[in-house]
């Protein structure tokens, strides 16, 4: 699925990532833990293409297919989404406008019919449903005025609506209380599947409690310094990251 | 970051080419002779077939226009305009007042057709359910080419018709209303739209009407160094409901051209009128060569009780706009709206708002104003609510948000409030937001394009506005507004 192969991420011509090498295969889900300030969210605004962050050297490929030539559009059709730390708020833009908006485009650039309202609205209904959210809260603005945990869960509303094939969570639980997370954590386990890889990026090992990591990578000064088992992170928990910081 | 030269480089590029009006019909015109001088307005009036007290007042309005000075109080800049170089009269050579369709040449024909505008009152009878239907009054420079649905809307009782054909058919409602909302001699364009005004739409819609359909004025101006200065005058008489809409484009000259209307709105006891403007004059090339100068003076006189008139509009073209559609609260629990959109791209200039004058008691205005800059425009929003003592119980709610695409573009915002009686009470909201680079690239990450994203949050950002103007027209705006600002990214 996800291969990166020594990735170095300039951001204004400040090395941030410095040879990530990175192995996600089909149906896996890795946790990537790390310090502050060790390049997680570079490594997840990168991956999704966005502008200023500048790929130096290395690859990263998505089937084989080379990611970092893809405008952030092209990459959503092939099935990235990154639930984002803090996501935007949109005023003036129903939350449902905007699912059905991205939906149709990435279902029109790779060559697929548009997906008609009626069978939208009621896959929508369902999928509120199931995150426990108000269905008219899909009617205002995309989250305007929602508290944290309420735009958390609309990153999941969104990732179950437009089922993408490689999913990457940008600190999911910051902001959230025992049972928004989980619920959200619940909304995440129901998108594993086979076809489905996901990158769990977190500072704590809360959130690995609820959702379970295939692997958990240690990041620390733009490279992976430690991979092992779901252990892993409960000895982070005990240890802190001290060890790391200093070995990189 | 990057985008920002990318920004730079795209709206320059883009900001004088994706005007998709900017043709010019090749067909032969009679021209007034250049300048300006007493002998033209007479000329005007003559073309006319005028009665003598409108001549008079012509007459009247221009030696008191030399009088006046020119307005500079507005933030816009423009080189001085010379008035005796521009043409005061331009109209296409045909016969006289065509009585049909088949008798309008095919140039000005094809002319509409190719704007869109739909002037075969057929083609919606005969069309497919939902199709927009509504009058038109096509108006080319300086006459009114051909004005639809007139006789389905007398049996109504509703007048539309151009304003010179109502100077002789009707002339005791126009001598009784014109110049009554905006006096002669009310402002400097004012007044000169006075001395050579040439036409434009006179609507009247009696008692207890609601008038069938949505009544609309297409203006075009065509001819090079030509003024247009039309006017409108719209009537509701008591209960009365009309629904008014007008739409205005112009060729790409390198030259300027100045366009200074007069629209005067009257509604009488428990009238409605909803006037919206959807504005797409040339607004220049991206050096800011060209373009119309659109200083309009457009006013509601909310006459009678509980009258309303509300204020639609969507400002994208011009090189310069400056108009202030207002409303002059009269009658006890009337009320006035205003919103509006205004687009600056390139190096457009646009300063507009709205004025609310409350007199009476009891009356409330509304005002939602959304301005958008790019490029190297600059916008602003002016705005006076005034509440004179008798309006006891005044009230107004007033919000301005401005949204700034890019770093070379500048937004302002001058509100002035006038309360003298103690009981009003006025709210007032203004925000300024920069569309941010991490909103944008939220929503590509969804899978919008760049151009997408920034068309879905623009129109988030004026969807309340654009929720104010007839269905027919929603569309319409909307897609202009994406046309405007393409290539904006910043």
């Amino acid at each position: 699925m996800l291969h990166i192969d020594n990735l170095h991420v300039s951001v204004a011509d400040k090395p941030i990532i410095k040879g990530l090498t990175l192995d996600l295969p089909a149906g896996q889900v890795h946790a990537i833990m790390g310090p502050n300030g060790a390049g997680k969210s570079t490594l997840s605004y990168t991956l999704a293409g966005r502008g200023g962050y500048e790929v130096t050297g290395g690859t990263a490929t998505l089937d084989g297919d080379d990611l970092l030539a893809l405008d952030p559009a092209a990459r959503a059709a092939k099935g990235v989404f990154l639930s984002f730390q803090y996501p935007l708020e949109i005023p003036g833009v129903p939350a449902l406008t905007f699912v059905r908006t991205a939906l149709n485009a990435q279902r029109k650039a790779r060559g697929e019919a548009e997906i008609g309202a009626p069978e939208f609205l009621k896959r929508a209904r369902a999928t509120a449903a199931a995150l426990k959210m108000d269905f008219e809260m899909l009617r205002r603005g995309l989250n305007v005025g929602f508290s944290g945990g309420e735009k958390k869960r609309m990153e999941i509303f969104q990732m179950a609506m437009l089922e993408p094939r490689l999913l990457i969570l940008d600190e999911t639980d910051s902001g959230l209380d025992i049972d928004a997370l989980r619920i959200v954590s619940e909304g995440v386990n129901a998108l594993r599947s086979e076809g489905r890889s996901m990158l769990v990026i977190t500072h704590y090992q809360r959130l690995l409690d609820y959702i379970r990591p295939d692997r958990v990578h240690v990041l620390a000064a733009g490279r992976i310094v430690a991979s092992g088992g779901p252990e892993l992170a409960l000895e982070l928990e005990r240890d802190g990251y001290d060890k790391y910081a200093s070995a990189a | 970051m990057a985008a920002d030269q990318d920004t730079v480089d795209t709206v320059a590029a883009l900001a004088g080419e994706k005007y998709a009006h900017g043709f010019v019909t090749d067909i032969e015109q009679e021209f007034a002779e250049r300048g300006l001088n007493t002998d033209v307005i007479r000329f005007i009036s003559a073309k006319k077939d005028e009665p003598q007290w409108l001549l008079d007042w012509r007459l009247e309005a221009y030696e008191r226009w030399l009088a006046l000075d020119e307005p500079d109080w507005a933030r816009v800049h423009y080189p001085k305009i010379d008035y005796q170089d521009l043409y005061y009269y331009a109209a296409p050579k045909q016969k006289a007042g065509p009585q049909s369709l088949d008798e309008v040449d095919p140039e000005l024909l094809a002319t509409y057709a190719k704007l869109g505008i739909p002037l075969k009152e057929q083609a919606f009878l005969a069309g497919v359910q939902g199709s927009p239907r509504y009058a038109v009054d096509a108006v080319f420079d300086s006459v009114s080419v051909v004005t639809t649905f007139k006789a389905e809307l007398a049996k109504a009782g509703v007048i539309f018709c151009p304003l010179s054909e109502a100077v002789r058919e009707h002339p005791e409602l126009v001598r009784k209303y014109l110049g009554s909302v905006v006096p002669v001699s009310d402002n400097y364009f004012a007044c000169l739209n006075s001395a050579v005004f040439s036409e434009g739409s006179f609507v009247y819609v009696p008692p207890g009407v609601r008038c069938p359909m949505e009544l609309s004025t297409y203006f075009r101006i065509n001819a090079l160094n030509t003024g247009q200065f039309e006017r409108t005058l719209i009537i509701a008489d008591a209960g009365s409901y009309v629904s008014y809409l007008e739409g205005c484009t112009a060729p790409m000259r390198d030259e300027n051209q100045l366009h200074a209307a007069v629209v005067e709105l009257v509604a009488l006891d428990d009238a409605e009128i909803k006037y919206s403007t959807v504005q797409n004059w040339y607004p220049g090339d991206a050096e800011g060569k060209g373009g119309i100068y659109n200083f309009v003076t457009k006013r509601a006189d909310c006459r009678g009780a509980r009258s309303k008139v509300s204020w639609t509009q969507v400002e994208t073209g011009s090189a310069i706009t400056w108009k202030y559609p207002s409303c002059i609260l009269r009658g006890d629990g009337s009320s006035g709206e205003f919103y509006s959109i205004a687009i600056t791209n390139g190096r457009q200039q646009a300063d507009t708002g709205t004025k609310m004058i409350h007199l009476g008691a009891n009356t409330r205005s509304r005002i939602i104003a959304k301005g958008i800059s790019a490029g190297h425009s600059s916008s602003t929003y002016r705005g006076l609510v005034s509440v004179h003592p008798k309006a006891t119980g005044a009230r107004n709610f007033t919000q301005c948000d401005s949204l700034l695409i890019g770093k070379t573009c500048a937004a302002h915002t001058v509100p002035y409030v006038e309360a003298r009686n103690a009981n009003a009470q006025l709210e007032h909201e203004a925000t300024t937001t920069r569309l941010s680079e991490e909103q944008l690239f939220y929503v590509m990450q969804r899978g919008l394009s760049q151009e997408e994203a920034v068309q879905l949050l623009v129109n988030g950002f004026v969807r309340e506005v654009l929720q104010e103007l007839p269905m027919e027209f929603a569309v319409e705006a909307q897609k202009l507004v994406a046309v405007s600002l393409e290539g904006s990214v910043g």
